[in-house]
């Protein structure tokens, strides 16, 4: 199984000018020309491998003239040169290099599609090689939804300037003028005399010619898209249900020994002293390993501790168990969650920093007619990957491997590198298939801990993180608190609105005074509220980290749309009217809202160009307007029911969701109905967008009724998953529709969007079947099977 | 000790309190039976002994010398997948995938005790599966689409 991971993972033959031997790949011809790296050139294995027409593959005895270097170095999002992500083989075989991690958001079908497309390449002879971690990829970091936006345009230029080249080959061949060569689907065609060539038997002279530049090539017309928009099935569903998928913790290396750590309670917390001789005593473990203990800024450090070495993955959870350590507590042993949380509910009570300013928001408040005051609070999050993370490394003549479910192999090799004073050529990262991701895994401090250990071992390490590592040792969803004021005149209308913020800040893992969240996190979902108010201030106030802070599925939209979409539902009922007219008259007239013209705001709009991408108040308004005709939004319910609505914009994409939940006397609450429509501009495949949308849904009602983790004396509380729960099958909505905006626009994200509305349209369908207010999440956490309608802290 | 694992015999030397699923996975290379919890609390690690789903995580290898496990590389016949795991495609469940050799297995169990679930059996079966993904609405439509073809529909 190994070997297939290792195929799989093959670096590609310009990187290496070896051929890839493992697959019965040969050169073709001895001067290997078809191998010789470099920019100049782009190479094609050619394999003759299942090929029975190997007789007829061209050769060019000489290339027409001496290719120049590739001048689609720079395209818009990067290096578009053909060889970095397209091999083609003899047998018509094509190998798409895909840069970016697969968790399950489908980043090789869609990145493949997307390629595919302009190549003219036949579907089903596509394979797919994950790209080791290189900066010549340009960015690799898998996050923040924007695989598809940073890529489509340069992915989309690399296909077609390899069929171009092909039909050059072609027209060359038979001496004829490229315009009269078209390829379709493998093959290349003159069109006055119908004389064809395959794409396996062009390969290797089109990989002599030189690349053009962009405007040189021509992309295919969206009506001639075929894979584009497709329904097309996942590249990775059948190596899953035949259990042959390789995750990091899958890795396997001759000769590997596993290791289980035992860190430090506390952040910045030290060994003081152990005592491993009840763990050596456990037969498998063969030795203890103490780690460098983290310093400051802790960033993606090993959190340091004792490991205990064994021969397999239960000796040494076995192990771990036996040893006896005094630890250093260190300068976070203080830290209760709790009284974290009061701390910061009382600093909202008075002005921070403002990050948006338009009005007056005291003089109109305190004139208005109505006054609607709310104050709503989140526990820390934590993300659970089903797979926790691991990693395997493994030194060779001073050379560093590393396989890891990581989601940016880039910036674990650059980690590795400067954390073991490394020379980063001298690293190889292979990301594996991650199980499950949401943020936890572009930390990589597991595949440092490998790197570490292998090589004070001198063997190849497996890391294994435990459930309880995974838990207790997170990069954490801040907690947070918003404050809101809100001003309503005579005729129930919005005219003043204030959010005061209070969570700290996922940039103090690198930056140890950060202790305010910061303008780019006020710019996920707080300073972005497209409300159309005359009188609007968004600000915040301190908060220290005592915790990593890391971001999760969606960051600060998170908490933040759970506050601010709960709040309008508030406004809306203390102006007497239904939440959803509220919602879209807050909303207002379509405009394009530019933040920016506000006073004191600085709106990244997800670091996309503000004319690309504009915030589109009429593209908000519609899919709130056709999530309401979807659900049926006014419908007579039955008794104990209720709905709740929801909508934002969040990584350029515009998110509306409808919940339908039933409430009995008791308090059991279930989830009968969820519909969600979306307008992610230009979708690549809708198939998995939907499962996104549905799994993206999922993961915020998660959190949003048990996800609480909190901190003791500077330590998690929640250890597995019998005191830190997950939404299961018996709870997840029957009906769940979806609905995706047909559109023009430029690609947008779609990983994260769905999550932020999935929280406040729950909170607000249960306000609306119940009368209570849940201001606090997670709702239910995980020790309560019921709603605490009788809770205090929330009303 | 001794096991058959998909029909293939294996002789190893463990201690006998070694959970299956790290014989499984560490000594036998057979990865597919995942590692999520550790405690019989997530599913990821689901397998059948003697044609009955078990947590493979939290059973001592020493209590069940001389069983017959399947895992879910062995589901398969040699020419064609599972129906189970055809509807698992039909209806593209899977997002990263971890968790869905335990939930296969879950699954082929449940049919075969019931099989023609309501939703209410599907739920009630499944419950003990975790999805970090939210597949949960995929797979109970691939439940009834594999139920509606194993009953000859």
């Amino acid at each position: 199984m190994f070997s297939d991971l290792m195929n799989e993972m093959a670096i590609k033959s310009n990187i290496s000018d070896e051929p890839d031997t493992s697959k019965n790949v040969v050169p073709v011809n001895l001067s290997r020309r078809g191998f010789i790296s470099g920019t100049s050139l782009f190479v094609i294995g050619v394999s003759l491998v299942g090929c029975s027409k190997a007789e007829e593959i061209l050769i060019d005895p000489v290339p027409p003239t001496p290719a120049g270097p590739s001048p689609l170095k720079e395209v818009r999002g990067g290096d578009a040169t053909p060889s970095l992500w397209i091999e083609i083989e003899a047998d018509g075989k094509v190998k798409i290099t895909c840069h970016r991690a697969e968790m399950g958001q489908q980043s090789w079908t869609s990145m493949a599609q997307i390629t595919v497309e302009e190549l003219e390449a036949e579907w089903d002879k596509v394979e797919i090689v994950q790209a080791l971690g290189n900066p010549k990829y340009g960015d690799q970091n898998t996050d923040g939804s924007r695989s598809v936006r940073f890529n489509f345009h340069r992915l989309r230029v690399a296909g077609a300037a390899m069929r171009q080249m092909l039909c050059q080959a072609a027209a060359n061949h038979w001496g004829v003028e490229l315009s009269e060569c078209y390829a379709e689907q493998g093959i290349v065609t003159h069109t006055p005399s119908k004389k064809t060539l395959t794409y396996g038997q062009l390969a290797e002279a089109a990989g002599n010619l030189q690349v053009p530049s962009e405007d040189q090539i021509k992309l295919k017309s969206r009506d001639e898209w075929r894979l584009i928009g497709k329904e097309i099935s996942s590249l990775t569903v059948e190596k899953i249900v035949k259990g042959e998928g390789i995750f990091g913790q899958d890795v396997q290396r001759p000769g590997m020994v596993y290791a289980v750590i035992s860190r430090p309670p506390q952040v910045l917390g030290k060994v003081l002293s152990y005592n491993d001789s009840d763990t050596l005593a456990v037969q498998g473990v063969l030795k203890t390993v103490e780690l460098p203990a983290a310093t400051v800024p802790v960033m993606f450090k090993a959190l340091g501790g004792v490991a205990v070495i064994a021969t397999d993955t239960w000796a040494a959870i076995q192990g771990r168990q036996a040893l006896s350590i005094e630890w250093d507590k260190g300068p976070n042993a203080g830290f209760d969650s709790e009284a974290f949380t009061k701390v910061l509910s009382e600093r909202t009570n008075t002005s921070g920093t403002i990050h948006r300013k338009r009005g007056d928001v005291s003089q109109a408040f305190a004139a208005a007619e109505t006054k609607v005051t709310a104050e709503y609070q989140t526990a820390f999050f934590v993300h659970s990957p089903i797979e926790p993370p691991s990693a395997t490394a493994e030194w060779i003549g001073g050379e560093l491997e590393v396989w890891a479910c990581v989601q940016d192999a880039q910036t674990t090799r650059k980690t590795i590198s400067d954390l073991l004073s490394v020379d980063i050529e001298k690293i190889k990262v292979h990301p594996t298939w991650l199980g499950g991701a949401f943020g936890r895994k572009s930390k990589c401090d597991f595949a440092v801990e490998a790197a570490l250990l292998s090589r004070e071992l001198g063997k190849p390490v497996k890391v294994v993180w435990t459930r309880e590592d995974e838990i207790q040792h997170g990069y954490y969803h801040a907690s947070s608190v918003h404050r809101f004021e809100g001003g309503l005149d005579a005729d129930g209308k919005c005219i003043s609105y204030l959010n005061r913020a209070a969570f700290p800040s996922l940039t103090s893992i690198f930056n140890p005074s950060a202790d305010e969240a910061t303008g780019f996190e006020m710019g996920l979902g707080a300073v972005d509220v497209a409300f159309d108010v005359p009188n609007l201030q968004v600000e915040s106030v301190k908060a220290e980290a005592n915790v990593r802070v890391g971001w999760l599925r969606s960051v600060a939209n998170i908490h933040t749309v759970f506050a601010n979409q709960s709040f309008v539902a508030e406004m809306a009922v203390a102006a007497g009217r239904d939440q959803k007219d509220f919602l879209i008259e807050l909303i207002g007239a379509p405009r394009i809202m530019d933040p920016n013209k506000d006073e004191q705001t600085q709106y990244p709009n997800y670091g996309a160009d503000a004319t690309e991408y504009p915030l589109d108040t009429a593209r908000l308004t519609n899919v709130a307007n056709r999530v309401s005709e979807m659900a049926k939004w006014g419908r007579e319910l039955p008794k104990g029911h209720g709905l709740g609505i929801a909508v934002h914009r969040s990584f350029l994409t515009y998110v509306a969701t409808v919940v339908e939940v039933a409430v009995d006397d008791e308090g059991n609450l279930s989830i009968p109905g969820v519909w969600v429509a979306m307008d992610a501009g230009t979708v690549v495949n809708p198939l998995h967008v939907k499962a996104q949308i549905e799994g993206g849904t999922i993961f915020g009602f998660s959190n949003a009724l048990y996800g609480k983790i909190s901190m003791k004396n500077g330590a998690v509380e929640q250890a597995n998953f019998p005191d830190w729960r997950l939404l299961r099958m018996e709870e997840a909505p029957r009906t769940f529709e979806v609905e995706i905006i047909e559109s023009n626009a430029p690609p947008a994200g779609v990983g994260e969007p769905p999550t932020p509305p999935a929280a406040p349209a729950l909170a607000n369908a249960i306000y609306a079947a119940t009368g209570k207010r849940f201001r606090n999440l997670p709702i239910i956490g995980a020790d309560d099977y019921v709603l605490p309608l009788n809770r205090t802290e929330d009303a | 000790m001794k096991l058959t694992v998909n029909g293939e015999p294996f002789e190893f030397e463990v201690e006998p309190d070694m959970p299956l699923l790290w014989v499984l996975r560490d000594e036998l290379d057979i990865t597919g039976p995942k590692y999520g919890c550790g405690i019989a609390q997530c599913g990821a690690c689901t397998v059948h002994i003697d044609g009955m789903a078990v947590r493979s995580c939290s059973i001592p290898v020493g209590q069940i010398d001389g069983s017959h496990i399947t895992t879910i590389e062995g589901l398969r016949s040699p020419n064609a997948l599972h129906i189970v795991q055809q509807a698992w495609i039909d209806h593209q469940v899977a997002q990263c995938g971890y968790c869905q050799s335990g939930q296969i297995m879950s699954a082929v169990s449940l049919l075969e005790s019931i099989p023609n679930p309501t939703d209410d059996q599907i739920d009630q079966g499944m419950s003990a599966n975790l999805c970090r993904c939210g597949t949960y609405p995929r797979i109970r439509e691939a439940i009834k689409t594999a139920a509606a073809k194993l009953n000859g529909a």
